[in-house]
């Protein structure tokens, strides 16, 4: 079942650039690998972030930047930027970590828009114009990026193995630890795991990947903007991240697709697009917090409150059971490790 | 004085999915002092957050004046006269103690006056103005029950007013106790401490794992303590401990 | 004349006045995150947009029925506040039993909601809101010269703020406020109705948005996107006073208006982020914020 599930959407996946137009499939691509960086924050750490923006928007400028003014070619191009959306991710995750819930959301969006503030002065950004024209350029050499169908299919590779990683990385010893602390911090100090230090290490993975990303983005559309790095995004990702799933594999996917389509139909309506998001927010928070994939995998309702109490009280052993019971990222994909 | 103040008939109360007290079934009549003495987690203190309202996961019929109050809001339980006083006191730290006094409101004519009060409690008269947290365990305990005496509640809810406290406040707590029954307040009053509670209880519920194993008269405890002592887990030990002052 | 490094006394003491304008709007926009915040434990993302909106309705107050500032200045919270109510009493009450994101994310879903149907009617650019004529002209003080109506933003916010904190540390309704908040079970079992305490406070606390905002018409112009950028300065400010400290946000509110007024003298390139880089540093030196209890 789930074999013949994979096999078509890797079919669809393969013929889509002759069915859709190109373009819109690879922003549905960098922004569902946005939207999974953001979720192994927020559905596998339990931390939301409110400033993700700032590393996919640094990595598409410095990326933006090599490609156009230092003439690098395109891997060591996603290269600089991703490391350019570490960097950033080491520096703010030190000042963040040391809150939890609440507080670090709205620290992470402070510090998001210090950097926008910062971008949109600073002369290496182009500020409100942004740096354009930037270069597709070629894949190791051989293959002609600017072709779109081409471009499709390296994104799609590239996209894909990001997905694979951040998979590994969910189900890895070191993701293990990490759920745990996202249910029940107390229990992983006594266990003698230094919180802090894997707080800061899946938020430095979440950036790289965000960064990723940001980077790809901006050759994609050969224009890297201040809107790579607003705050307006970082609520865009988070929409995603809800709406698809948090906690899920898939669901960060699905929503990135959901919200993008959403995006192109209204794009004619102005600032309807906002509004239409705005009301999804509160629609999935009133009532279907677990998201699309969440809410069809999971049969237990009690894991959405269970969820919510571990975070609001980490002692609480009910909970704990609860959700260990229900194995929320495991049924989305189907795979038991 | 036919039918009992409080009745409290199979009540089954929950903590999400775990069943801590299981068909509990107990009265409380007018003017009467009545006690629930059991170990920790027997479910005593659970059982008066269910009859005040502040635990809701609960059935079974709980009756007061003859009325049924299980579906009521806890404040509105309280301005029929219940007092509550939790194990852990509740005495608010950004309020001073002049402010803790007086946040109950008044739910009763019969509301103590404020110089009754202080006559009764001279040391809260003298920390008026200190916030509610800088005064001693016993003075924070002495502080919760006045007020709710300022209220005029005339049911009282007693969760363990003697845990931690040494001796001579212990002592203390037993004359006001005794003063407000005399003055006709009913009491349920939860306690380890059997020594404690037989000089002031005119009967005893023991409770062990969530339900009542047994009723006691006073008279049937003071004749032979050890049959409800061994009950308890520990031995009465504040006579040993000299904790708060 | 006096100069400090280099710059005239004037151009500092017409910052520092700048600073505590902005700092005027800071405090009122902080205290009200701050005691919604410490009630009810949720970051009021839509405190922006309800500052924007209290703008928006003085100026169709003015615009439609001639309603002029000093009526708008008692009606704008009223009407705003009463929204806030609806709000919370059929919405955000919903949420108190999971994890307080929700109601963050609540309440950015309802200011996107907000934000994008006042952008799809008066568009990005502002509309003029006048001065009231009493408060029109500008004052001649020896080191500068002060708009009239910008001290009196100055004075009524400082005597708002005052009033508030007094009511909240001082009075017993505030005691209520301040005993619900620490354990909100307890005080309705005392018999007070701590639902209704929860839905006016919101209330409240939105009201003083929009008393800053229609404070703000006159100041600068009456836009949709007013209160975004604004919310987010007001969350790093609340953040350095201290999450649910009422002294702390007004405190924090007009004393970082005047560092970012005097950095704008000394320092201007920096004026947009110091008070984020502010708050990093306090992150990084006393977590809980000046005010805050340690957590």
């Amino acid at each position: 079942m789930r074999i013949l599930f994979f096999v078509s959407l890797a079919i669809f996946a393969l013929v889509a650039p002759f069915l859709f137009y190109p373009i819109f499939l690879m922003k549905i691509l960098c922004m569902a690998l946005f939207a999974s960086a953001f979720n192994l924050l927020l559905g596998y750490a339990g931390l939301l972030s409110f400033g993700h923006a700032a590393f996919f928007g640094t990595a598409g400028y410095v990326t933006a930047h090599a490609l156009t003014s230092w003439n690098v070619g395109f891997e060591l191009g996603l290269l600089v930027g991703i490391i350019s959306a570490v960097l950033l991710g080491l520096a703010f995750g030190l000042i963040a970590v040391r809150r939890m819930g609440i507080y670090f959301a709205m620290i992470t969006l402070a510090l998001a828009q210090m950097a926008y503030f910062i971008y949109l002065q600073a002369p290496f950004t182009g500020g409100e114009d942004g740096i354009q024209k930037v270069p597709r350029g070629e894949l190791m050499g051989l293959i002609d990026l600017s072709d779109n169908i081409n471009f499709y299919y390296v994104v799609l590779g590239i996209c894909v193995l990001g997905f694979l990683a951040m998979y590994r990385i969910v189900y890895s010893p070191f993701g293990q630890v990490l759920r745990s602390i996202g249910q029940n911090p107390d229990r992983a100090v006594s266990l003698g795991y230094n919180i802090a230090n894997y707080k800061l290490g899946v938020f430095v993975l979440s950036a790289a990947f965000s960064g990723l990303a940001g980077a790809l983005s901006v050759i994609v559309f050969g224009l890297a903007s201040l809107g790579g790095a607003s705050w307006h995004l970082s609520g865009e990702v988070i929409l995603m991240t809800l709406v698809g799933g948090a906690g899920t594999i898939l669901g960060p996917i699905v929503g990135a697709a959901i919200i993008v389509t959403l995006q192109s139909s209204l794009a004619e309506s102005g600032q309807w697009v906002m509004f239409v998001q705005g009301a999804i927010f509160v629609l999935i928070v009133m009532a279907f917090r677990k998201g699309i994939v969440g809410e069809s995998l999971d049969p237990h309702s009690n894991v959405r409150k269970a969820l919510k109490n571990i975070k609001r009280n980490p002692t609480d052993k009910k909970a704990v059971s609860a959700v260990e019971g229900a194995t929320t990222g495991t049924t989305a994909v189907g795979g038991d490790n | 004085m036919n039918d009992p103040l409080l009745d409290v008939q199979n009540l089954t109360a929950r903590y999400g999915e775990s069943q801590v007290v299981h068909d509990a079934s107990f009265h409380v009549n007018q003017g009467e002092v009545v006690t629930l003495i059991g170990r920790n987690g027997a479910g005593k203190t659970t059982t008066l957050r269910a009859i005040m309202g502040v635990l809701r996961t609960r059935e079974g019929s709980i009756r007061f004046g003859g009325n049924d109050i299980s579906s009521l809001s806890s404040d509105q339980i309280a301005r029929r006269g219940i007092g509550y006083v939790p194990e852990e006191r509740g005495i608010f730290s950004s309020l001073t103690v002049k402010e803790n006094l007086m946040l109950p409101p008044v739910v009763s004519d019969k509301a103590m006056p404020l110089d009754e009060i202080y006559s009764l409690f001279p040391n809260i008269q003298e920390r008026l103005s200190s916030q509610g947290t800088n005064l001693s365990g016993g003075e924070q305990q002495m502080l919760a029950m006045a007020r709710i005496l300022r209220t005029g509640a005339h049911f009282l809810l007693l969760d363990e007013p003697t845990e931690g406290l040494a001796p001579i406040i212990i002592d203390a707590i037993a004359d006001v106790i005794k003063v407000l029954k005399a003055r006709g307040t009913t009491i349920l009053l939860v306690e380890q401490n059997s020594r404690f509670a037989s000089q002031l209880a005119d009967r005893h519920y023991v409770f062990q794992d969530g339900t009542i194993v047994k009723e006691f008269t006073n008279q049937e405890v003071l004749d032979n303590p050890t049959q409800v002592e061994r009950y308890l887990s520990v031995e009465v030990v504040q006579e040993e401990e000299g904790s708060d002052a | 004349m006096l100069d400090v490094f280099d710059v005239s006394i004037q151009m500092v003491m017409g910052q520092v006045a700048i600073g505590l304008i902005n700092g005027s709007f800071y405090a009122l926009l902080s205290l009200g995150l701050a005691i919604i915040f410490g009630l009810l434990n949720i970051v009021n993302f839509a405190h922006g947009a309800l500052y924007m909106l209290g703008a928006f309705v003085g100026w169709m107050l003015l615009h439609y029925l001639g309603i002029g500032y000093w009526l708008a200045l008692i009606l704008v919270p009223l009407l705003v506040g009463m929204l806030g109510i609806i709000m919370e009493r059929f919405l955000i009450r919903k949420l108190y039993d999971v994890d307080h994101i929700y109601g963050l994310l609540l309440t950015f879903g309802i200011a996107l909601m907000i934000q994008a149907l006042f952008l799809n009617i008066f568009g990005v650019s502002g509309q003029r809101y006048p001065v009231p004529e009493i408060l029109k002209g500008t004052l001649n003080l020896s080191f500068m010269y002060l708009p009239i109506y910008r001290g009196w933003v100055i004075v009524a916010s400082a005597i708002v703020c005052l009033s508030t904190w007094y009511l909240i540390e001082r009075t017993k309704l505030g005691s209520y406020l301040r005993a619900a908040t620490e354990n909100p079970e307890l005080v309705q079992a005392f018999g007070i109705r701590v639902p209704i305490l929860i839905t006016l406070t919101y209330g409240a606390g939105v009201a003083l948005a929009a008393f800053a905002g229609m404070m703000a018409a006159p100041v600068y112009q009456v836009s949709p996107v007013m209160g975004v950028d604004i919310v987010i300065i007001v969350f790093a400010i609340v953040v350095i006073g201290g999450m649910g400290s009422i002294s702390g946000a007004i405190v924090a509110g007009f004393g970082l208006g005047v560092v970012e007024g005097l950095t704008r003298v000394f320092y201007p390139e920096a004026s947009s982020v110091v008070i984020f880089v502010v708050m990093a540093i306090v992150l990084l030196v006393r977590p809980s914020g000046l005010f805050g209890k340690a957590a």
